[in-house]
């Protein structure tokens, strides 16, 4: 069949479906038209036409219009709709704790690697003082010194809730940038997830060092016992995610290195919406109950530990099943 | 499956119907492009957040202002493209202007998780780097993802690597060339449609060409051709191409 010949028998059948193309583009809902009945029918067609034109070395010209049209449609027809918004309740009841479970190894590394170079150090400053100096310059410490001084504190009262909302901002978006940080950099063969882990390990275990030898240990642990649960262990998460990563490009196993580090994103990032939810829900009792100084030194453990052991129960133990 | 061409970047992936998809990678130049113009709208909407901060809430109780005005940041920041290229079509803003868009690897719209996962090793492709030419220091932005894009036939940086996207033009790159010569030429039947391809994309592009550059391209033909005004066939070849297709008073799309 000669070019022309092609054109003038299909050539409306083209059109029809162009003008199918833009209509559904233009508007969000998928039910406009009585003609969407036949769309993927009429996809199918195209492709077909598109071959056939490839094939048959008709002009360039035509074929790449051809292409166009079912790249647009491709688009359109093969459009995933089972979004993260209908498996929110599952993911958090139980894939994610199930993941982290999965992924015990990673997560037991980058938990090691976040506590145990902050709890050397902190053991070094406890027994040599001026150790903090070598983390810290002094302007920093001094900082430090002054935001968990009992004597600045205005006792019995709780803050401005302004203050917490302040704070609560702050929070979210400093604490989650770390942890897409900590995520992100695991690429370069899990180094930067190695850094930003033994990096905040390191400023936390000088910290509270130094807060324990000048003696102001209530006012820190108080502080940081009831969002730490959350907090710490999402960072730890978050470097197991970057470790997933870096571990895939390091040590591939037998596929190729590419094809090793699609197949550890999916459930990288999947650990990535966790620590989200858990560093927000950290953000939440950073700002509004860390904070309130009105509390007693006994009910801020407490309630801190009782964090920890949700935290730790939920991990361990959500979503299991019965065996 | 894809095959890859060998007079573009063009690629070719195999749909369920046994189509071959052919999509356009997009380079560096028009992913800086898109980059520059999200950065000027994201810039310009801190400063209107900025102004509404101190005009709203004023200076002295803007605590309640200042924590929203963080949660913003952290989410433009972090979300930016996220929301744009999964809930509008692919593209940012930007990406729209460049006429560019975010598709996963089999051509099929971007996910939630790609689009996540790509950006946030942004962040790691857009690490600056400093070499030092002849003891002059020289600073690249986005210098990984510089590397990595330029290091791949798909212009990948490592979050498009890692995240299973491709960044391609969204519309398959079709001109319909204005050609000054008349008259038509057959297309000899040996000619592929890549070859095809060529010969349109010469007469669109011989207007930026000087004549002897045109003849010093078009004479590489000459042995297959045995015509004497190598450039005059091709256009008329070009003619020829473009005359035979349907509908033509919009010059694309068919």
């Amino acid at each position: 069949m000669k070019q022309a010949q092609f054109e003038k028998l299909y050539a409306a059948q083209w059109q029809r479906f162009e003008n199918l193309l833009n209509e559904v583009e233009a508007s969000s809902s998928m039910n406009v038209s009585p003609d969407l009945a036949s769309f993927s029918q009429l996809y199918r067609k195209i492709c077909h036409f598109h071959s056939l034109a490839k094939e048959r070395q008709y002009s360039s010209y035509l074929v790449d219009s051809l292409g166009e049209l079912i790249v647009r449609g491709h688009q359109l027809l093969y459009r995933s709709k089972a979004g993260l918004r209908h498996k929110f309740l599952q993911f958090f009841l139980r894939d994610f704790p199930e993941l982290v479970r999965k992924e015990w190894r990673l997560f037991w590394l980058a938990t090691a690697l976040f506590y145990v170079p902050g709890l050397v150090l902190f053991i070094c400053i406890l027994l040599k003082p001026e150790v903090v100096y070598t983390m810290m310059d002094p302007s920093q410490v001094y900082m430090f010194e002054e935001m968990y001084n009992p004597d600045n504190r205005v006792l019995g009262e709780a803050r401005e809730s302004e203050t917490n909302w302040l704070m609560f901002g702050y929070y979210i978006w400093n604490n989650i940038s770390v942890a897409f940080r900590t995520f992100a950099t695991g690429i370069i063969w899990g180094l930067g997830s190695l850094f930003f882990l033994i990096y905040n390990s390191l400023i936390f275990g000088a910290v509270s060092g130094h807060l324990v030898n000048v003696g102001y240990t209530d006012t820190f642990f108080t502080f940081v016992i009831a969002h730490g649960s959350f907090e710490l262990t999402a960072i730890a998460i978050a470097g197991a995610a970057g470790l997933k990563l870096g571990g895939a490009v390091l040590a591939p196993g037998n596929r190729t290195r590419l094809d090793a580090l699609k197949t550890a994103t999916q459930p990288a990032i999947a650990l990535v919406y966790g620590v989200v939810a858990m560093l927000v829900i950290a953000a939440f009792v950073e700002a509004f109950w860390s904070s309130n100084n009105s509390l007693h030194a006994w009910q801020k453990y407490s309630v801190g530990t009782l964090l920890w052991f949700i935290v730790v129960v939920y991990l361990g133990f959500a979503g299991k099943k019965k065996t | 499956m894809s095959q890859v061409s060998t007079t573009d970047t063009r690629i070719y992936i195999e749909t369920p119907e046994g189509a071959d998809l052919p999509l356009d990678p997009a380079g560096v130049g028009p992913r800086m492009v898109a980059h520059l113009v999200d950065w000027v709208i994201k810039a310009a909407v801190f400063f209107v957040l900025f102004l509404i901060l101190i005009f709203v809430f004023g200076w002295s109780s803007a605590d309640f202002g200042i924590g929203l005005f963080f949660i913003v940041l952290f989410l433009i920041v972090w979300f930016y493209p996220v929301y744009f290229e999964v809930w509008r079509n692919g593209a940012t803003p930007g990406k729209k202007y460049a006429g560019i868009l975010v598709v996963n690897d089999d051509g099929t719209p971007v996910t939630f998780a790609g689009s996540l996962t790509r950006n946030l090793l942004r962040f790691v492709d857009a690490f600056t780097v400093v070499v030092f030419l002849w003891g002059m220091p020289v600073a690249g932005g986005y210098s990984v993802g510089f590397i990595s894009a330029i290091s791949n036939a798909r212009f990948k940086r490592l979050g498009d690597l890692a995240a299973g996207t491709i960044v391609i033009y969204s519309h398959v790159e079709n001109p319909k060339p204005t050609i000054d010569v008349n008259g038509k030429h057959p297309i000899p039947g040996f000619f592929t449609t890549d070859d095809q391809r060529a010969v349109l994309a010469f007469a669109e592009r011989s207007k930026a060409l000087s004549l002897d550059r045109q003849q010093e391209l078009a004479d590489v033909l000459k042995p297959v051709l045995k015509e004497q005004d190598t450039v005059k066939v091709l256009h008329q070849m070009a003619n020829t191409l473009v005359g035979r297709s349907g509908k033509t008073e919009k010059g694309k799309n068919l």
